[in-house]
């Protein structure tokens, strides 16, 4: 019962900053969110390496994902069928809520030349959307620690134009010196390795 | 059972059958509260969630989750066992790190009774008090609609498997063994029961099998409901595409009498002789939920309130899952996840005095209908007068069968079972 008492006070201890946002409306925002960790994990990170993890996302890239479900512009298999069943006001009130989780980072397997080569690429084409080692973003995804099999479904779709890059992406990704799908592989190994 | 039998027995079982009532009381309790205190009955997807998230949303709440079984054993990605493309080591889950991270004290044992006046649940070892009572005890079975079927002695022979551990490896067992030729027979409950698709994930999964290993073997399929009840077109689609041949469905055949000695099943029309026979008798709530009178008018499953899942029969008892009625919402895994976060923040609420919080829920369901292809249903769920109802315009099934639906669904069952155990 010792380590039970130790669990709780700690359990205790973190969540207290979050018990004044659990009062009142924000608790329509757990209401609301909770049930999407069934597939992104516990507030928005994620254990399943095709799913991503959308904790810590800036708002305005997950505001704009939402609609570019909702609209069809993102292909998807599930998001775009549950993105219409919200209101844009309930899906501020959820992007706000995953906003302001951390990301949580699991340690993934990747290939030590693959991440060496990648982190090259990132420096000369990638960072200056995907700000410190794609750990930090204004408008674009947190791509640092995210998952690798997500990271590669994602390309693919962008690639093969079933889902439009936004246009500084696309003048990287196939303008001038396009990258080969090697390079792409790369950075993503370069991304998933950050912890 | 009245209280006083209750608390006599407890206090029999503490050996202090004639000491004074309130050392008795105190003699039975295994853990004394220390303060308000919920009780969980069923470790399963309703059960460890509702725990997890009423201590995350106020840890100042005990909570005491009661369940039988050291491991669980997930049914979701049980039929991809009995198809041979999965390990059941991969679905099962134990609860030590979702009991030192969130504080959550499990207790393994059996519940015997429950006393609704005294707020108490007992258990093997003595009885344990609750504030609010959660059950998430998932389904048992109605054999007695089934003429000839024994219990104990039935599904040694045709092995049900509706729950997930030693039946779905029996099954498995009882494939493997047969001779190629041989038929394959399995019934298929009048709706509702525990997940919808999953006889026709199964069907899928033993034509799967059949076709790379017994490509002489037939599969029987004898459906008590006038059609396919879950993602209908899409199973066709699948069937039509890699099983033609090998499945012969016929619906609107139930099965009423089983006969295990001679391999038979009868739908009072025709008889049907198998291999290996599968019948998925029909459902109920779990027995915990008889225990507590929760149980409505149709006998079979728990009435709720739609806000709270508090049962519309007795104050301070939830009931979550598969055994209760939520509207529109199917008895599926996610289902009983989602249902658990609603019923934890407004047990929540309600302890602390405060309103209910309007409910949102989601249900996703993959269907694997070889290996690596899926299939997948999803909708998202709220409260309009009283009733739960999917939103509208919204949800539905995917466009097609794909392995990239099967790779989601992959990161699906990573991601419940993770939740569900840290």
């Amino acid at each position: 019962m010792k380590l039970m008492g130790i669990g709780a006070a700690i359990i205790g201890g973190c969540f207290m900053i979050h018990v004044p946002a659990w009062a009142e409306s924000p608790s329509q925002a757990a209401m609301l969110s909770n049930t999407c960790a069934g597939c992104h994990g516990t507030n928005g990170s994620s254990a399943g390496p095709s799913m991503p993890t959308i904790a810590g996302m800036p708002e305005v890239y997950l505001l704009e994902t939402m609609k570019k479900f909702k609209s069809g512009e993102r292909p998807s298999s599930i998001m775009g069928r549950l993105a219409k069943a919200y209101s844009d006001e309930e899906i501020k009130i959820m992007v706000d809520f995953f906003a302001k989780h951390p990301f949580g980072r699991e340690k993934q397997e990747v290939d030590a030349a693959k991440v060496s080569i990648g982190k090259q690429i990132h420096e000369q084409r990638c960072k200056k959307c995907h700000m410190d080692n794609g750990r930090d973003s204004e408008d674009s995804g947190i791509l640092a620690g995210q998952w690798k099999e997500y990271l590669q479904i994602s390309m693919r779709e962008f690639r093969s134009g079933k889902r439009p890059m936004p246009e500084k992406m696309k003048e990287k990704v196939e303008g001038e010196g396009k990258l080969t799908p090697e390079e792409v592989e790369a950075v993503i190994h370069f991304y998933a390795s950050q912890q | 059972m009245n209280r006083r039998d209750f608390i006599q027995m407890a206090g029999v079982a503490a050996g202090l059958s004639m000491a004074p009532f309130s050392v008795i009381a105190r003699a039975g309790e295994v853990l004394p509260k220390k303060g308000r205190r919920v009780v969980v009955v069923g470790g399963g997807y309703g059960g460890t969630i509702v725990s997890k998230y009423i201590r995350m949303s106020d840890p100042s709440i005990e909570v005491v989750m009661i369940e039988r079984n050291k491991t669980f054993v997930s049914c979701p990605f049980s039929n991809l066992v009995i198809g041979g493309s999965r390990d059941l080591k991969d679905n099962m889950i134990t609860y030590e790190k979702l009991a030192a991270k969130h504080g959550i004290q499990v207790v393994y044992d059996e519940v015997t009774g429950i006393d609704v006046a005294a707020k108490q649940v007992r258990v093997g070892a003595g009885t344990i008090s609750y504030d609010r009572l959660v059950l998430s005890p998932g389904i048992d079975f109605r054999f007695d609609e089934l003429e000839g079927y024994d219990p104990l002695e039935t599904p040694k022979y045709m092995p049900h498997a509706w729950k997930a551990g030693e039946q779905t490896l029996r099954l498995r067992k009882q494939l493997v063994e047969m001779a190629d030729g041989g038929t394959v027979v399995l019934s298929v409950p009048v709706t509702p029961f525990r997940c919808p698709p999953g006889p026709y994930e199964r069907i899928s999964q033993i034509a799967w099998y059949l076709k790379s290993h017994k490509p002489k073997s037939k599969l029987i399929v004898l459906d008590a409901n006038p059609d396919i009840i879950s993602k209908g077109p899409l199973f066709r689609k699948a069937w039509e595409k890699h099983y033609q041949g090998i499945i012969e469905f016929h619906a609107g055949n139930k099965v009423a009498k089983v006969d295990h000695k001679a391999m038979t099943v009868d739908t009072g029309v025709e008889e049907v002789k198998g291999a290996v026979i599968n019948v998925v008798p029909p459902q109920k709530a779990g027995a915990v939920a008889y225990m507590a009178g929760v149980v409505g008018e149709d006998k079979k499953w728990c009435p709720v309130n739609q806000v709270t899942f508090e049962s519309t029969l007795v104050p301070n008892v939830h009931v979550i899952g598969d055994a209760c009625s939520a509207g529109a919402m199917p008895k599926s895994g996610y289902a009983a996840n989602s249902q658990a976060k609603v019923c934890a923040l407004n047990v929540v609420q309600l302890m602390n005095g405060k309103e209910p919080i309007p409910p949102s829920h989601v249900n996703v369901c993959y269907s694997y209908v070889t290996d690596k292809e899926a299939i997948s249903v999803s909708a998202v769920y709220k409260v309009a007068e009283g009733k739960t109802i999917a939103v509208p315009n919204s949800g539905g099934v995917s466009p097609d069968l794909s392995e990239l639906e099967g790779v989601y669904a992959h990161s699906w069952i990573k991601n419940i079972l993770h939740e569900m155990s840290s």
